[in-house]
C-alpha cells in the first residue's frame, strides 16, 4: 500500500542527486520532520526555505549522516542509501557546511581543511602536497589567508568562508553541496565570493543544497525552492513561480508585510556619549599600515560617539573595521590585552565600562554576534539562560527565587515567541533561529537602557525577523538607546536613524536616516573619500 | 484480525521505547543503574557463609557477609571520608576544573588538628575553626592562582598537592600526632571533640562521620541549586565566554570553587584524624583520585557544566560497595586493584548515553 504511493510521488528518480521521500525525524515529543519530500538534480540550487524550527536543518543533517530517519527513504542516484556517520555521507560526496561551525579553533588553518583527508605517505604528512592542495583550495574561493595561521584568532566570517573552503574542496564530480545558512557571518564581498564558487559549482554539475533566510539571496541564486512548516513539506516550486510575497506566505501560513517599519520617536535625553574613545591592541607593536588580515596596532582611533534615548545608531562597516570593538569597548568586555582610552559618560554620569557585570549593572547588554561562541551556555536549560544575565534581580542576597525567576523569563520568553517544547530542556535543542531569540531574552530580562546589538538577526526568520524589528521599534518608544551593527543593509536602511560608518578602525562617514543610501554607506565602507563629517 | 493485534503490539512497543527514553534522559537513571550493577554483583557474590558450632556442638550456617546489615552500615561509614572530599570536587569539576590537592589537604588538616587541640591547647570549636580555615586557605590559594593567573587548575593543584604534603610532614616532624591522652597508668583519654566524632549513633548503627557526608552533600546540594553562585559555576563551567559577558564574576566563582574543596577537605581531614585518634602526615594519599572516581561514576561531565550532588553520592555509594564486595571475597590487593579499574571504566560505560 506505501509503496504503491511511494512510487507514485517519485519523480525521474535517476535524473536526481539525491531524493528524499517521505522522510520523518522525531526528538522525543517534537516531529521535526514530518514525510518530507525532497530531490536535487545536478547543476541546481535548490533553496530550502521555512521559519526557525520548520525543520530545515533537522533534513539535512539526515542527508549529512548527523541524525538517522525514523521512517522513509534517502536515494542516492537513484540507490537508497542510508548514512550512519558523517564520514560516510562525506565518502558519498555528500558535503555539509552546518549552521553550527564544525571547525578546531586550536588548529590551523591548514589542518582544519585536511582534517579527516591527510595527505600522507605509510602515517607521515606530506606537507608540502597538502599545502599546494590548501593554497589552491583557498585560491578558488579567493580566500587571501595564511594556512598556518591558527584558526580561532580569525574572525567569524573569515572562519565561515573556511569551513565553505573545506566543504568545496571534498571529492570531485556529480556531488552534492549542503549550506546551511553560510551567509549569516560573511561579509558583502564574501557573499559574493560564495555566489562565484556555487555558480562554478554548478557548471560542473553539482546539486546545492542552501538554506537561507534573506530573502535576495534566494532570489539571486535559487533555481527551484522547497519550502516546510512545521516539519512538513509545503511546496517544491521553480523559482519564477514564487514570488517574493508568495514565498513568505507559504513559509509563515499567513500574508506578511515585506516593508521594515521603523516607528522613530522623539530622541530624548542622551544615554551615552563617548569621547576619544581608542581601542589599542598592545600585542601589536608597529604602527606601520598594518597586516592584510586585519592585526594592527590602532583597532579604533579616537572616535566621538553619541547615542540618545529612543534612538537606533547604525554602526556600518566590513570587517575588521572596528565597530565590533566598539561595542566591546562600551560593554567592558575586552580582556587586559586592549586598552581603552577616552572618556564616557552614561545617562549624563560618568562611566567606565570595566567589566560586562559593571556595564550591566549600569543597564548596558551587549548582544554578541557568535552566540554559540559567546551567547548562551549550551548545557544550561532555556530557562537558565534567559536568565543568566538578570540573576542579581531574582535573588536576594544570593538566594535564588525559583518562582521569580521562572516570572521573569518565561515572561520575556512569551514576547518573543520561541518555540520550544518546555523552558527545562537544554538550550542546544532549539533550533538556530529560536536560540538567537533566547538570547535577546536574556537581555530582556536585565531591561538596559543601552542596547548594543551585533548582527541580532543572525539566522532569524522572516517572520521573527519582523517581530524583532517591532520590537526594537517598542523598546526606542520607552526610551532605550540602540547601538546596532548588521550586515545587512536593508536592516540597516530601515532600522537605523543615524548611520557611523567605520573602516579600519577610523570613522569615515555620518549620515541621518534621510541621507543614507546603500551606496554611500559601501562607498564609505570601503574606505572612500570623506564626504564631509557630521561630528 | 492479526495484522491488527500486530500493530497493537507495534504501538505499545513504541510507547515503552519512548517511555525508556524518557526515563533514560534522566541524569539519575544511569548513575541508578551503575549501582543497581554493583549491587548485583555484590547478590551474585555475597562472601562466604562462616560456619560455628553451636553450644551443642551443631553445626550453624551465619548469613553470608553481604546479606547482613553491619556489612552495608560499614560501607557506608568507609566511604564517608571519601564523599566528603567528592563533595567540594563535585564544585570544582562543574567550573570545568578539577582539584588534585584534595588528599594532600586532607593530610595536611589531619595533623593541624591535634596541634592545635592537643598541643596549642586551643579550646575545641577554635581549633576545628582553625583547621577549616587552614583547608579554605589552600583552596583559597589554588583557586586564586588559577583565576586569576589563568594557570590550568590541573597544574595548580597538582602543585598544592605536593606542597601540603610536604607542610604536613614539616609541621610534625613526619610522625603521627595523637589525639589522645595516656595518664600513668596505661587508660587512653579522648578528648570530647574527637569522641564525638568518633561514636556511632543507634547502637554502632549511624557513624558520625556518614552523617558529616550526608550534611555535606546536603549543603552542596543548596549551593548549586538554591544560589546564584551555584548556577555561575555550571555557567562558567559550560562556557566561560558566555559566562563572562552575561556579567558572571568568573575569578571570584571558581576562587570561591576551590575555597570550598579545601574546606570540605579539611572537614574530611578532622574526620579522618579523629576515627584514626592520630593526625597522620601521610593521610589521604591517592584519594583525589578516589574522590574523582565517585564523581565520574555519578556522572558529572569531566568537561565541566553539567552533573550535580544527587549524582555524586550515587558514585560514592557505588565505589564504596565495589570496595566492599572485593574486601568481603576477600580478593587479593593485586585483583582487588586491577578489577576496582574495570568495574570503573563498565559503570561509566553503562552510563554513556547514545544520540
Ligand atoms: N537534538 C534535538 N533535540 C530535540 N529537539 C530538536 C533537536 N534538534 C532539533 N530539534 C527540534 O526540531 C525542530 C526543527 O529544528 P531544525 O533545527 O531542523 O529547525 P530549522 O528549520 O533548521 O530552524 P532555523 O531556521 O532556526 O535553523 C525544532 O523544534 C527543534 O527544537
Ligand atoms: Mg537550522
Amino acid at each position: 500500500m506505501t509503496s504503491l504511493t511511494e512510487t507514485d510521488l517519485a519523480p525521474a528518480a535517476s535524473t536526481s542527486l539525491v531524493d528524499v521521500r517521505g522522510v520523518s525525524k522525531s526528538f522525543g515529543a517534537t516531529r521535526a520532520l514530518i514525510k518530507g519530500n525532497f530531490d536535487v538534480r545536478p547543476g541546481e540550487v535548490h533553496v530550502l526555505a521555512g521559519e526557525n524550527g520548520a525543520g530545515k536543518s533537522t533534513l539535512i543533517k539526515i542527508l549529512g549522516g548527523v541524525h538517522r530517519p525514523d521512517a522513509g527513504t534517502v536515494c542516492r542516484d537513484g540507490a537508497p542509501i542510508s548514512f550512519r556517520s558523517p564520514r560516510e555521507a562525506m565518502a558519498a560526496g555528500v558535503s555539509v557546511i552546518h549552521q553550527e561551525l564544525s571547525l578546531i579553533p586550536t588548529m590551523s588553518v591548514m589542518d582544519n581543511i585536511m582534517l579527516g583527508r591527510e595527505h600522507s605517505v605509510l602515517g607521515f604528512m606530506t606537507r608540502e602536497s597538502q599545502r599546494a592542495f590548501v593554497d589552491g583550495a583557498l585560491a578558488r574561493i579567493g580566500l587571501a589567508i595564511d594556512p598556518d595561521r591558527l584558526l580561532g584568532s580569525l574572525p567569524v566570517g573569515a572562519q565561515q568562508m573556511i569551513e565553505i573552503c573545506k566543504a568545496l574542496s571534498t571529492g570531485s564530480g556529480s556531488r552534492l553541496i549542503i549550506m546551511d545558512e553560510p551567509t549569516s557571518a560573511l561579509t558583502e564581498p564574501e557573499v559574493e565570493r560564495l555566489f562565484t564558487a556555487i555558480a562554478g559549482l554548478k557548471a560542473d554539475g553539482c546539486g546545492i543544497i542552501y538554506i537561507t533566510h534573506k530573502l535576495e539571496e534566494v532570489y539571486r541564486i535559487a533555481d527551484r525552492i522547497t519550502v516546510l512548516r512545521d516539519g512538513q513539506h509545503v511546496i517544491t516550486a521553480p523559482v519564477d513561480a514564487m514570488p517574493a510575497n508568495e514565498l513568505i506566505r507559504h513559509m509563515v501560513g499567513r500574508p506578511l508585510a515585506e516593508q521594515i517599519k521603523r516607528r522613530a520617536p522623539l530622541p530624548g535625553v542622551t544615554v551615552l556619549t563617548a569621547l576619544g574613545l581608542t581601542v589599542i591592541d598592545r600585542t601589536v607593536h608597529s604602527d606601520a599600515a598594518a597586516s592584510p588580515d586585519g592585526t594592527r596596532r590602532v583597532r579604533v582611533s579616537p572616535m566621538n560617539l553619541t547615542v540618545r534615548a529612543g534612538e537606533i545608531v547604525g554602526l556600518a562597516g566590513l570587517q575588521g573595521s572596528g565597530a565590533g570593538d566598539v561595542l566591546a569597548a562600551v560593554f567592558g568586555a575586552l580582556d587586559s590585552r586592549y586598552a581603552v582610552h577616552g572618556s564616557m559618560t552614561l545617562a549624563g554620569r560618568s562611566y567606565i565600562p570595566q567589566s560586562p557585570g559593571r556595564a550591566i549593572a549600569n543597564g548596558v547588554a551587549l548582544l554578541t554576534s557568535d552566540r554559540h561562541r559567546t551567547g548562551f551556555v549550551p548545557a544550561m536549560s532555556i530557562r537558565a539562560n534567559t536568565s543568566l544575565a538578570a540573576l542579581q534581580t531574582v535573588s536576594p542576597l544570593g538566594w535564588l527565587l525559583m518562582a521569580r525567576e521562572r516570572a521573569l523569563a518565561d515572561a520575556v520568553i512569551q514576547t518573543l515567541r520561541v518555540r520550544a517544547q518546555a523552558m527545562t530542556v537544554p538550550i542546544t535543542t532549539l533550533s538556530g533561529g529560536n536560540q538567537q531569540k533566547i538570547v535577546l531574552a536574556k537581555w530582556m530580562c536585565t531591561s538596559p537602557r543601552l542596547l548594543l546589538l551585533d548582527e541580532p538577526t543572525r539566522g532569524v526568520d522572516v517572520g521573527a525577523k519582523h517581530e524583532i524589528y517591532e520590537l526594537m521599534n517598542q523598546w526606542t518608544e520607552q526610551g532605550m538607546g540602540i547601538l546596532l551593527i548588521t550586515s545587512e543593509m536593508p536592516e540597516l536602511l530601515a532600522m537605523a536613524d543615524r548611520i557611523v560608518v567605520m573602516h579600519r578602525g577610523r570613522v569615515m562617514d555620518v549620515m541621518t536616516r534621510n541621507q543614507a543610501d546603500a551606496e554611500r554607506i559601501i562607498h564609505a565602507a570601503m574606505g572612500g573619500e570623506i564626504n564631509g563629517i557630521a561630528e | 484480525m492479526a495484522s491488527l493485534s500486530e500493530t497493537h503490539i507495534r504501538e505499545r512497543l513504541h510507547d515503552l521505547r519512548v517511555l525508556w527514553r524518557r526515563v533514560w534522559a534522566y541524569p539519575v537513571t544511569p548513575a541508578i543503574m551503575a549501582l543497581v550493577l554493583v549491587l548485583c554483583i555484590g547478590l551474585t557474590f555475597p562472601g562466604e557463609k562462616p560456619i560455628v558450632y553451636g553450644d551443642d556442638g551443631q553445626e550453624m550456617q551465619l548469613p553470608a557477609a553481604f546479606h547482613k546489615w553491619t556489612t552495608h552500615r560499614d560501607t557506608l561509614r568507609l566511604v564517608s571520608v571519601y564523599g566528603i572530599l567528592a563533595c567540594g570536587m563535585t564544585v570544582v569539576i562543574i567550573t570545568a576544573g578539577i582539584d588534585l590537592s584534595v588528599g594532600s589537604v586532607l593530610g595536611l588538616t589531619a595533623v593541624c588538628f591535634p596541634l592545635l587541640l592537643m598541643y596549642f591547647h586551643w579550646p575545641p570549636v577554635l581549633a576545628v575553626c582553625g583547621t577549616l580555615a587552614i583547608g579554605t586557605v589552600c583552596g583559597l590559594v589554588s583557586g586564586g592562582i588559577t583565576a586569576v593567573f589563568r594557570i590550568q587548575p590541573f597544574i595548580v593543584t597538582l602543585a598544592m598537592m605536593v606542597f601540603a604534603r610536604g607542610l604536613a610532614k614539616a609541621v610534625t616532624g613526619g610522625k603521627k600526632a595523637p589525639l589522645y591522652i595516656q595518664s600513668e597508668d596505661g587508660t587512653i583519654h579522648y578528648p570530647p571533640v574527637v569522641q564525638a566524632i568518633r561514636t556511632r549513633w543507634f547502637d554502632d548503627n549511624l557513624a558520625v562521620v556518614t552523617v558529616v557526608f550526608l550534611i555535606s552533600a546536603l549543603i552542596t546540594w543548596i549551593l548549586l541549586s538554591r544560589l546564584r553562585w551555584g548556577r555561575y559555576l555550571y555557567a562558567i563551567g559550560g562556557n566561560e565566554q558566555a559566562a563572562r559577558l552575561s556579567g558572571v564574576p568568573v575569578a571570584a566563582s571558581k576562587i570561591l570553587a576551590y575555597a570550598l574543596a579545601g574546606l570540605f577537605s579539611a572537614v574530611a581531614g578532622i574526620c579522618q584524624a579523629a576515627q584514626e585518634t592520630n593526625g597522620d602526615p601521610e593521610a589521604g594519599a591517592t584519594y583525589e583520585l578516589t574522590a574523582i572516581a565517585i564523581v565520574v561514576i555519578g556522572g558529572t561531565n569531566l568537561m565541566g557544566g553539567s552533573g550535580g550532588i544527587g549524582l555524586t553520592v550515587l558514585g560514592a555509594l557505588t565505589i564504596g560497595y565495589i570496595q566492599k564486595i572485593l574486601s568481603i571475597n576477600q580478593v587479593p590487593e593485586a585483583w582487588r586493584l586491577m578489577l576496582t579499574g574495570i568495574i570503573i571504566v563498565a559503570a561509566v560505560l553503562v552510563q554513556r548515553r547514545r544520540a
